[in-house]
């Protein structure tokens, strides 16, 4: 399935300026996975060490958070964007001096 | 003054300077500022405050503010009111409101936000600057744009309370309704600041609005008499209030102005819209998001952004957190209007009927001191209420008239204590 992965302005630097990426996937997951191997550079901002998606990064299929529809292994159908989105956060649990 | 400040990335510790952007590009982890206490400590000190307003500003060495910065209006300097029934009801010795309803100019906390995010706003050269908003925010960029000259461009969910959007448009801002929730509002806003060269005070500015927030503490350990509380009992929508009034307690006490003393952060939501409080109570350290179903619109935030920070304050501390209903939202609005005179909107209600819940779960003791974070003022989200209070039948101007009208009364008194 043809789906288009939309890369905010901050990821292209380590997309050679690449604002999307039409790519064939059946899930999210599948679709993050062509994403990251074609930037390998990206990787390790999509994914913790752990594996899972980074905690401050957000994913949509198109207008949906994906937690909403069950997570990165959620079918994608021809013509869906799926869209990477930093979650806007102050945080501040430490005192560094 | 210089600098004394700049924006480090939350994970990697990169520096980043002074300049619009929330998130590291290092590693997309949120960015915060950070100061050098030693420089801080050379400049600010206690005695200092003596000759200064009671507002926000009497904290300025703590604040991202840039060289030179004049303050433009007084905001904040709202009152601690010290508990006179609630106390007595629920068996508290030292219960105290923090009374942001009366925060200027617009009503509500978010005038501290707004206060710091445009002082960035100006510094980085914006003449337009906006925000995504549950109303509250709107509100006060719209008041504080109007006063400063900036032009205002505000994103807010399209079913809003009427009082919200009114007291947004009246200021001259140009307000855009968007088809969805916060959430979409948000997502909304961050590819808006990725796109447009505008100063969106809670997506690019947000390291430096965040530091507003800081200043509700400052005023309570200084009108505690430079004492901190036992326990703070805080509304949480996005969840970076929690966690600035404990940096502001950090900061007090780092530079010696305070005791240090732990102090319990007990977080506030309503349960239709609960991922944080959800998340404490069943010992996760990342939240569920949710999709919002409340009255208490102002913390209807279902992706909180500062949510893992604001879980992880809440559990170093030993505190807790709870949620309550729409209904018991109404009932502890009207609760707290009664006995002690404080009207507050619907995210006051979710903190005062949480309290109470912390009370009778016995997480908040009679011993301690604990300050009550209102944020809200009632006259927004008057539509909450309007059920409660049926229109009466008018009477004559005529004294008989009235004598009728207490005869009534009585009489429907006598019978509803029969039943």
């Amino acid at each position: 399935m043809a789906v288009t992965i939309e890369i905010p302005t901050a990821f292209r630097r380590f997309t050679d300026g690449t604002p999307k990426l039409d790519c064939d996937a059946a899930t999210v997951a599948e679709a993050l996975r062509i994403l990251t191997a074609q930037f390998p550079g990206l990787s390790r901002h999509v994914r913790d060490d752990q594996g899972q998606i980074r905690q401050f990064l957000n994913i949509y299929l198109n207008e949906e958070d994906i937690r909403f529809l069950g997570g990165e292994d959620c079918a994608v159908k021809a013509g869906d964007k799926v869209l990477l989105v930093p979650s806007i956060a102050g945080g501040c649990c430490s005192l560094q001096i | 003054m210089p600098e004394i400040y700049q924006l480090r990335c939350r994970e990697c510790g990169k520096l980043w300077g002074n300049e619009p952007r929330s998130f590291c590009e290092e590693c997309f982890s949120p960015l915060e500022v950070a100061y050098d206490y030693e420089a801080l400590k050379s400049i600010a000190a206690k005695d200092k405050l003596a000759g200064r307003p009671f507002n926000m500003w009497r904290y300025a060495e703590f604040l991202p503010l840039p060289e030179g910065f004049s303050f433009p209006n007084a905001v904040g300097g709202t009152p601690l009111v010290a508990s006179r029934h609630l106390a007595k009801n629920w068996g508290l010795g030292d219960l105290y409101f923090k009374n942001d309803a009366v925060c200027f100019p617009s009503l509500s906390f978010k005038d501290r936000v707004v206060a710091t995010a445009l002082a960035a706003a100006r510094q980085f050269g914006f003449q337009t600057v906006g925000c995504s908003s549950t109303g509250n925010l709107a509100n006060a960029v719209a008041a504080q744009s109007a006063q400063q000259g900036f032009d205002a461009c505000v994103f807010i969910p399209a079913d809003l309370e009427p009082a919200k959007i009114l007291n947004t448009a009246v200021y001259g801002a140009r307000i855009v309704r968007i088809n969805g929730n916060y959430d979409h509002v948000n997502r909304l806003c961050a590819q808006v600041a990725d796109r447009f060269q505008w100063g969106l005070v809670n997506v690019n500015l947000r390291p430096y609005y965040a530091e507003g927030s800081k200043t509700h503490g400052f005023e309570i350990a200084e009108q505690l008499g430079w004492r901190l509380p036992d326990n703070v009992v805080v509304p949480m929508a996005g969840g970076s209030l929690i966690t600035k009034i404990a940096k502001a307690f950090r900061e007090l006490v780092a530079l010696g102005w305070v005791e240090d003393r732990p102090v319990k952060f007990f977080g506030a939501q309503a349960t239709g819209c609960s991922p944080i409080s959800s998340a404490v109570k069943r010992g996760l350290s990342r939240f569920e998001p949710q999709k919002p179903d409340t009255i208490a619109r102002s913390l209807a935030i279902g992706n909180p952004a500062d949510g893992p920070f604001a879980i992880k304050q809440i559990r170093e501390s030993g505190g807790w957190a709870e949620d309550i209903s729409d209904r018991e939202i109404v009932q502890s609005i009207q609760l707290l209007a009664e006995t002690e005179g404080i009207f507050a909107e619907t995210a006051g209600g979710v903190t005062a009927g949480v309290t109470q819940k912390l009370v009778r779960e016995g997480r908040i003791r009679s011993e301690e001191t604990t300050v009550v974070c209102i944020t809200g003022n009632g006259l927004k989200t008057t539509d909450a209420l309007a059920a409660e209070y049926p229109a009466t039948e008018a009477i004559a101007p005529k004294l008989e008239a009235f004598e009728a009208y207490l005869d009534l009364q009585l009489a429907a008194s006598a019978a509803a204590g029969k039943t």
